[in-house]
């Protein structure tokens, strides 16, 4: 087909994980209203500490696209601040669901209160979990590109894992609505 | 060899800039939509409407796929639609179901 | 030894898939085999205990499936695919070896529960799965299966889930990006079509069971209640999840043998398949389609009377594809040059006994019907039509027809001649009369069934068939072995194939092609009405080619799976921990080994 053969395997497995993530979402979604005892989404979900999460999500995507462009065209000193600086919000949104998951459990929602708390939590720390991935996978860039290993010949490596980043951004997307918006 | 979108077709850092601060804007809509009380009828389609306009621009610009062979479109969209197709066939069994037990 | 542990060639790895899958496949037979001697009489023939019986059918299906019948399609997914589109190797030859090794290890980890019971305080022969090859909540839960069993299942299905997983990625690149010049997508040999469609069954639907699989181990670790009503959790949600893997599931299984049929048929009838593009275009219905089903598994559930007729409604749906192939099929052999070779007689086998499962399937499609069928030993005659008479005869003319490429040897005519007509008896023997036990009443999973229902005759029979299939299993067995001292001077198409797996040597050369041929028509060595054959290739090279190395990071990573595996089904995070750790690092390790294609 004449594409790199990388970047085509790497969007077969994001359809996959929408398969992985659509699975969750339907069970978060058929057992909503369906706790047996509290606490309930109103009484816990904090929205204004979520858009924060949420923005800080999306600007790490555009930070992503930033470095992309950088290496893309040799800035290699551009490349690696706007890494870095992805990484650094993927670590503020984690060090975000570390705090909210320990407030909740706090409030009383342990991941085996109840319906809410086993879907929310698995679906959220699934959700987490890969975004752990993608830093540990960003900062691997970035001491790369600190070493003078990393240059526009490695584009494509930048290109899929922005491919992971955006990605998991966009099921944060999907998760702030169907979680926390729409209760 | 690899192919990312011809550079003229190429989005400029103007561009993600200026997505960005839609996808900033949607997203504070969002929340006045959450907090308005006049908008509770229409909360959940509004939402829905609106995430799905995030997602697109991120997958469209950020992800290069308005750009990119188009076959990657569809083995993104394909399973992706599945996903959806599962979530609203789960949710008419098991909500479906219930109304029908109970007459409602 | 060390160049097959570290092996990146696909024709290799092919053929340790081969082997440990038929290695699977007798020990699920014998599995078989103990359980159709168990129910020869309605006492029970053999004293299995209640437990034994449990894991025997569990184990039986499990191993039938993850480990014998969808590794035996991988091994000619390895070996020919690659050769038919005219490529050099798999897109990702380490990921490839990777995904045979954590197939090795995962079935190694579901079979090592066979003997581990003492390890956990129990007899031998006690800790095997025993839920079910479908795992149905809320038995697996922890308060009704308190031992390891069932962790051993769903921490085994995982790992095996990554290797699947891993080759569907694989092998999609490899169909779509790195076909020979002119080798447009409806010149792709049928086998390589269904093949490839197969994988993107496997990449929809093996993230489902994943979630599913995670979510009762959460049940069972962790004290959550997904599917355990006394938390709200609902039972029935696991079987949609299961299902909507497991419906997909037996088309990945079914799809890869229609497209042996479909590359053996022309060869031995001197005709190309009847129906090329229809056929094709059905594979992709039958795909999509088996997407809309699952919960025909379910009809007994309570869906309610609008799910029950959307269901029996696209379940019926798929039996036109499915029909419409055999149609070409036919057409392909009717006035064709037929040669009865064993691969043919396989083939023709399959859509016999396929056509009988596939009417089975019609009447398990009306709810109210398959009301009485499910669950009894209808169903069991259904599967083992289908997956027996369809898929391993399948696969067994796939082994006949390539196995002089692979091997450069003939396996005995003659030999597979018995080997032919003692499986077809013995299959009719074991299968036909649990159509009839089942609709008598007989349940499925029993270890002993009352006298009185009067099936004690049909379980004889299936007793005796299936042990004829034992002794033609070992008859081809032996076929195997044999071909190992004789001289290897299989030439290079010794069937008079068309296509571009039989345009070199027997086997093949490492670098399979001397020069990537460019094609010009579907059956590139055929003589067509349009077409003369494609010119031979050179005998050499015209420069020297270049072989990637092997690599040792694909075992390594593999290994770490089953360390996590042990440390949870142990409770014991360190160990989780360092295989998590082996993981890690031997990913890093292969994402920097220099390793050029």
């Amino acid at each position: 087909m004449g594409v790199d053969s990388r970047k085509m395997a790497f969007w077969a497995f994001i359809g996959s994980e929408c398969l992985l993530f659509g699975s969750l979402i339907a069970t978060y979604l058929v057992y909503k209203g369906r706790s047996l005892v509290g606490p309930y989404p109103h009484e816990i979900l904090n929205i204004p500490f979520t858009s924060f999460s949420t923005f800080d999500l999306l600007m790490s995507s555009l930070a992503m696209v930033l470095a992309l462009a950088a290496v893309q065209r040799g800035d290699m000193k551009q490349g690696k601040l706007w890494l870095f600086v992805t990484a650094l919000l993927g670590l503020v949104f984690l060090g975000g669901q570390f705090w909210e998951f320990s407030h909740f459990l706090h409030e009383g929602l342990g991941l085996t209160t109840n319906l809410f708390g086993s879907t929310f939590y698995v679906l959220t720390g699934t959700h987490g979990a890969h975004v752990t991935v993608g830093v540990i996978w960003l900062l691997t860039l970035w001491i790369q590109a600190v070493r003078g290993k990393l240059g526009p010949k490695q584009a494509l490596t930048v290109e899929i894992t922005g491919l992971y980043w955006h990605f998991v951004d966009v099921v944060w997307i999907v998760i702030f609505t169907v979680v926390y918006l729409i209760q | 060899m690899s192919e990312h979108g011809a550079g003229a077709a190429h989005a400029t850092t103007g561009t993600y800039l200026r997505i960005a601060a839609i996808l900033v804007m949607i997203t504070l809509i969002e929340v006045g939509v959450f907090y308005v009380p006049a908008f509770q009828s229409v909360l959940v389609p509004l939402l829905l409407f609106l995430s799905a306009v995030k997602f697109t621009l991120v997958v469209m610009f950020y992800m290069h796929l308005k750009f990119d062979n188009r076959f990657f479109a569809f083995l993104f969209g394909g399973p992706l639609l599945l996903a959806l197709v599962v979530i609203v066939s789960l949710l008419l069994i098991f909500y479906g179901a219930v109304r029908l037990r109970t007459g409602t | 030894m060390k160049s097959w542990l570290t092996t990146t060639d696909h024709k290799r790895i092919g053929l340790l898939y081969f082997w440990t899958a038929f290695g699977f496949f007798l020990i699920g037979g014998l599995e078989a085999l103990i359980i159709r001697a168990q129910l020869v009489r309605p006492d029970g023939g053999l004293g299995v205990s209640a437990e034994m019986f449990n894991q025997l059918f569990t184990m039986h299906g499990t191993t039938m499936i993850f480990l014998a019948l969808m590794p035996l399609s991988a091994a000619f997914f390895n070996y020919i695919i690659p050769l038919q589109i005219g490529a050099r190797d798999v897109a990702f030859p380490r990921l490839n070896a990777f995904s045979y090794w954590v197939f090795l290890l995962g079935g190694l980890f579901l079979n090592a529960s066979f003997i581990a019971g003492p390890l956990f305080g129990a007899d031998r022969l006690s800790v095997a799965p025993d839920a079910g090859w479908f795992g149905y909540a809320n038995l697996t839960s922890r308060q009704f299966s308190p031992g390891p069993n069932v962790d051993f299942w769903l921490l085994g299905l995982q790992i095996l889930g990554i290797a699947s997983l891993a080759a569907g990625f694989n092998f999609i690149v490899t169909i779509l990006n790195m076909r020979a010049p002119g080798m447009r997508m409806l010149r792709l040999p049928l086998f390589t079509w269904m093949a490839l469609i197969t994988q993107f069954l496997v990449i929809t639907a093996f993230p489902v069971i994943t979630v599913a699989l995670v979510l009762l181990m959460f049940d069972r670790f962790f004290g959550t209640h997904f599917f355990l009503p006394a938390g709200g959790g609902d039972p029935i949600l696991w079987q949609h999840l299961f299902w909507m893997f497991g419906h997909p599931e037996v088309y990945i299984l079914i799809l890869p043998a229609m497209g042996i049929v479909s590359e053996v048929l022309p060869t031995f009838s001197k005709k190309p398949l009847f129906g090329y593009t229809v056929v094709v275009y059905s594979g992709v219905v039958i795909a999509f389609l088996g997407w809309s089903v699952w919960s025909h598994h379910m009809f007994s559930t309570g869906l309610g009377p609008i799910a029950d007729s959307v269901f029996a409604g696209t379940t019926m749906l798929i039996a036109i594809p499915t029909g419409v192939k055999i149609f070409n099929w036919i057409g392909t052999l009717w006035g064709g040059q037929i040669r009865f070779t064993t691969s043919l007689l396989f083939a023709v086998g399959f859509i016999a006994m396929f056509i009988i499962g596939g009417l089975s399937g019609v009447t398990h499609a009306s709810a109210p019907s398959d009301l009485q069928q499910t669950d009894t030993y209808y169903v069991v005659a259904h599967i083992h039509y289908v997956l027996f008479g369809g898929t391993v005869l399948g696969l067994f003319a796939g082994m006949y027809y390539w196995w002089p490429k692979m091997t450069g040897r003939f396996l005995s005519e003659s030999l597979g001649k018995v080997h032919f007509w003692l499986t077809m008896i013995g299959m009719n023997l074991a299968f036909f009369p649990m159509h009839f036990s089942g609709l008598l009443g007989m349940p499925r999973r029993i270890y002993t069934y009352p006298a009185e229902l009067g099936v004690a005759r049909f379980n004889q029979l299936s007793t005796i068939g299936a042990f004829l299939i034992g002794v033609a299993t070992l008859i081809f067995f032996w076929n195997l072995l044999r071909t190992r001292w004789q001289p290897a001077n299989a030439p290079a198409n010794p069937w008079g194939g068309a296509t571009l797996e039989w345009a070199m040597s027997s086997p093949p050369p490492v670098y399979n092609f001397t020069v990537i041929p460019t094609v010009a028509s579907r059956l590139p060595l055929w003589q067509t009405e349009r077409h003369a054959p494609m010119v031979a290739l050179p005998a050499e090279p015209p420069a020297p080619i270049h072989v990637p190395g092997g690599s040792w990071w694909p075992m390594i990573t593999a290994l770490g799976l089953p360390i996590i595996a042990i440390g949870a089904l142990a409770h014991l995070i360190p160990i989780v921990l360092a295989g998590a750790a082996v993981v890690i690092v031997g990913i890093y390790r292969w994402a920097y080994e220099p390793f050029e294609m």
